[in-house]
């Protein structure tokens, strides 16, 4: 990836009456990568997008754009583009018009338009749709007209926020290939905006997960996800056992009653430590044979595999195995260093608890309760 | 429908259209009663056409409407959409409240109360029969603005906030945004309220009689100071004249919305 | 919000704020002022303690509007249902006959009742016909309350109609499905849901009927002065301004009260429909 550097924030800091929603943020974003703010409703995600859109001004910092200054500059003299959630299409327009839109506000003269606009439609699959109603088209051809209408702009940057949230689940999984494939083809930098952490680590270079208007941790998906910086990190990227331990010495942890090897370092003796253990890494093996032992609480048939809820100590674990147990069975588990992620405390040590009171219906009502957001 | 909904609903639109009925039938009386029918003649409707008062007041009239519903319709629209941007605060209540006054205070009150704002007004400049054509035609847009205002707003609120913002990140300038984006997906609110305000204006009598001076009458005017004496059916030929024109402009209104619709269907 | 659009937003309603003070809030304060005022412009309570002398038309304005409120409700609530249930272009059809009526200048719809109701109209000249003979209709108590219905009917009708319209048919399908019969269905949960319509409905038919001047001149013969009357004579015939003033004044009180006490009875916070 070029190393060329597009967007710059530096201390971006905003305020709505007494409630601060980025504090101090630093970020900068390549020219042509996927880049993913990631975060729960409320974490200042959108409001960020927002702020390099134009539609928000810092209280406080800067927003550099290819090494110049832009606060200040209204959002139609930038070089970006945005798609809204709902889309915003001109309900008075047609398709065509619609993404004509920006090249009339340009004057580009009335040929270049044509092809330009009959290049957009060919690109996100809507050829002969030129001239139908926006409101008689289904969700997802909405959302390609959005996307066709902000690209028609050629913008440097195109801005998505939370573009799939109204689609349907099959649809939403062909519309996050299909605007992976569109942005490596135009090769344009992307700044998408999601509360869904699947769909972040699918499509994203960089992920930038975020919570309370603070950034929590940037990198690649696959260091997001194994290397998760602090337990909030931990607990909202995938499934995650987060335990209490000690760091004993370099490359050995204690936590559940065990020392385990690892292959982590460079913390103080005895210091206190986040434990995080993926539940797909953890082998099932006779109780005798275990590192730790556990009896099986419940078990959930889930296709490729069941989910098994372990008391170990009273904290419950969840295990993922294609191996069926019974449940009030005795059951070891086998954990290598590999699969042990150690985090320095932090304020979101302790918060998440184990998996005693999960269920799958929390979790989709509080998706539900993220729609309503901003 | 069932055979006693079907009598009630007759029953109630024959009420509601004796009168109706009975002024055009006697508006082709040939005699001047309008209680005995003596023969069919259009003698009224020829008076009417060289009664040069009531052709003054007819052009008053419409001109009093156009220009009212205009203005109301601009500075309405413009009031809606800052007020639709408001915090929902005190103020903003209190000037919906405001807004609501024209609506809720009985025409009368409303008429008195802008004479003696015009009247004083008169004497602090000095000037006697102050009430005239600039009176009426405050008073018209003062009672137009919350029905424009009424129409727009819940337009406004039912458009996508986001409708300005992307025509402004598509490379519009706010104000120009305004125009290309948000103005054309109010414009049915917009229209709405300014056809309700040129009817509203085309038909009040009551603001009108306290806030306009001999100068300047409109019809209804017209027709109340010759109902004081004998009615002669010439006016049955106006009312005529204007119902039958309401109903082609009804009509017209209807069958364009049907075609709308059907259009609209056919697209999807 | 930036601050830059917040004011644009305020600028933009600024024309009509300017205009609502001049034209709506500081005529309410000519009233009171001239309320209280004697034609020099001196402080007084005149204008008031001579209301006294008008306690039976009030009393007669606010008997008629009443009666002629309940007549309305009456006749408007089921032809709103049966227009409600019709299809989606009779309804369409049957509105604008409703309104058509409106759209006439309404001195004339009342000088037309005159011709059918007066000693030789059209009802008379056809009782006579038949042996009957004539019966007095026109300049009667009566006559006047028919003309109040009948110009503000619609102002009932409309708004009953737009409630029912909207009813959801499912909530009634429940109702009957829970075991209500149709009387039931109507009490419990048609009614209950309508009434956002039938308070609008009630105010707009209460206010002009008891402020109206035109209908009780013509169809009451002058024998049955009303408010509004007297408010016109101060202005247009006496030109004592500061007597019809305070007489608007306390009609205006009046209409405020009256609206509060059918909010409260009526809609329980929800608000009205128009």
């Amino acid at each position: 990836m070029e190393e060329k550097i597009i967007i710059d924030l530096k201390n971006i800091s905003l305020s709505f009456g007494e409630e601060q929603i980025l504090k101090d943020l630093n970020l900068y974003i390549r020219d042509k990568e996927f880049l993913t703010l990631l975060g729960p409703s409320g974490c200042g995600k959108t409001t960020t997008l927002r702020i390099i859109a134009g539609f928000l001004e810092p209280d406080s910092g800067e927003v550099i754009f290819e090494n110049k200054n832009m606060n200040g500059v209204p959002p139609h003299k930038r070089h970006v583009n945005t798609i809204f959630q709902r889309y915003a299409l001109f309900p008075h327009l047609n398709v065509y018009e619609n993404v004509a839109f920006g090249l009339r506000v340009k004057k580009m003269p009335e040929k270049e338009i044509k092809t330009k606009v009959n290049d957009m439609l060919a690109l996100v699959n809507l050829k002969g749709f030129e001239k139908r109603n926006v409101n008689s088209l289904s969700g997802g051809q909405q959302q390609r007209v959005a996307i066709a209408r902000a690209l028609a702009n050629e913008p440097s940057v195109l801005l998505l926020d939370e573009p799939l949230g109204a689609l349907d689940l099959k649809l939403r999984k062909d519309m996050q290939a299909e605007l992976k494939s569109i942005q490596e083809r135009l090769g344009i930098t992307f700044i998408y905006v999601t509360h869904d952490q699947e769909e972040a680590l699918s499509m994203s270079d960089t992920i930038v997960v975020m919570d309370s208007g603070v950034i929590q941790q940037i990198g690649t998906p696959q260091d997001i996800y194994n290397e998760p910086k602090n337990a909030f990190v931990a607990d909202f990227i995938g499934e995650s056992n987060i335990l209490d331990g000690i760091m004993r010495r370099d490359l050995f942890v204690e936590f559940s009653g065990h020392r385990f090897k690892c292959l982590d370092s460079g913390f103080e003796k005895d210091e206190l430590v986040d434990v995080v253990v993926r539940p797909e890494d953890v082998e099932v093996v006779p109780a005798e044979q275990g590192m730790l032992k556990g009896t099986v609480t419940s078990i959930t048939f889930k296709g490729v595999h069941f989910e098994i809820i372990v008391d170990i100590k009273d904290y419950k674990w969840m295990i993922q195995s294609t191996d069926y147990q019974e449940v009030d069975s005795e059951i070891g588990l086998l954990i290598t260093p590999d699969d042990i992620h150690i985090m320095k405390k932090s304020v979101y040590s302790g918060v998440f608890g184990d998996y005693s009171s999960f269920s799958e219906e929390f979790d989709e009502l509080s998706d539900v309760n993220e729609e309503v957001e901003d | 429908m069932k055979l006693p909904s079907k009598i009630y609903t007759f029953l109630i639109f024959l009420f509601l259209y004796a009168p109706i009925i009975v002024m055009i039938v006697f508006s082709f009386n040939s005699t001047n009663s309008t209680g005995l029918m003596a023969g069919f003649s259009l003698r009224w409707y020829a008076v009417l056409f060289s009664n040069k008062n009531i052709m003054q007041a007819l052009y008053n009239t419409l001109i009093l409407a156009v220009a009212s519903a205009l203005i109301a319709t601009v500075i309405g629209t413009a009031a809606a959409v800052g007020i639709d941007k408001w915090k929902k605060n005190l103020f903003r209540s209190s000037v919906m409240g405001v807004t609501n006054i024209p609506m809720m205070t009985p025409e009368i009150v409303t008429g008195v109360s802008m004479m003696l704002l015009f009247v004083f007004m008169g004497r602090v400049i000095g000037r006697q029969g102050i009430l005239g054509f600039g009176t009426i035609l405050i008073a018209h847009v003062t009672f137009n603005l919350p029905y424009v205002i009424l129409s727009v707003l819940p337009k406004l609120r039912q458009t996508d906030p986001h409708l300005a913002e992307a025509a402004q990140d598509l490379g519009c300038t706010p104000l120009r945004s305004f125009f290309k984006a948000v103005l054309p997906s109010i414009s049915p609110g917009i229209v709405t309220g300014m056809i309700m305000a040129f009817t509203l204006s085309l038909d009040d009598f009551i603001i009108s009689y306290f806030t306009t001076g001999p100068g300047f009458q409109t019809l209804p005017i017209a027709i109340f100071s010759m109902t004081k004496k004998r009615v002669k059916p010439d006016m049955y030929a106006l009312s005529t004249l204007i119902f039958v024109s309401i109903l082609v402009l009804l009509i017209l209104t209807n069958v364009a919305q049907a075609r709308g619709e059907n259009k609209k269907k056919k697209n999807i | 919000m930036n601050k830059k659009t917040s004011l644009g937003n305020r600028l933009v309603a600024s024309p009509y704020l300017l205009w609502s003070v001049l034209f709506i809030v500081a005529p309410m304060f000519f009233v009171i002022y001239y309320s209280f005022t004697n034609s020099a412009g001196a402080f007084t309570f005149e204008n008031i303690t001579e209301l006294a002398k008008y306690t039976d038309t009030f009393l007669r304005s606010i008997w008629f509007g009443v009666l002629a409120t309940i007549i309305c409700l009456v006749l408007a609530y089921p032809i709103a249902y049966i227009i409600a249930q019709t299809s989606s272009n009779a309804q369409r059809t049957l509105v604008a006959l409703v309104m058509l009526p409106m759209w006439m200048n309404f001195l004339i719809r009342t000088y037309s009742w005159m011709a059918i109701l007066q000693d030789t109209g059209i009802i008379n000249t056809f009782l006579n016909k038949i042996g009957i003979g004539t019966i007095r209709m026109i300049n009667t108590p009566g006559a006047v309350i028919l003309g109040m219905v009948y110009n503000f009917l619609p102002f009932m009708i409309l708004p009953l109609y737009s409630v029912m319209a909207k009813l959801d048919k499912s909530v009634i399908e429940a109702a009957q499905d829970l075991g209500g019969n149709r009387l039931d269905v109507v009490r419990k949960v048609i009614l209950p849901l309508s009434m956002p319509g039938i308070a609008s409905g009630l105010t707009m038919v209460f206010v002009p009927s008891v402020s109206t001047f035109y209908i009780s001149q013509k169809l009451g013969g002058g024998s049955f002065d009303l408010i509004g009357d007297v408010i016109e004579r101060q202005f247009q015939q006496s030109y004592n301004y500061n007597l019809g003033a305070s007489i608007s004044l306390v009609l205006m009180v009046l209409i405020l009260f009256s609206m509060a006490f059918l909010t409260k009875f009526t809609t329980e916070g929800e608000g009205m429909v128009i």
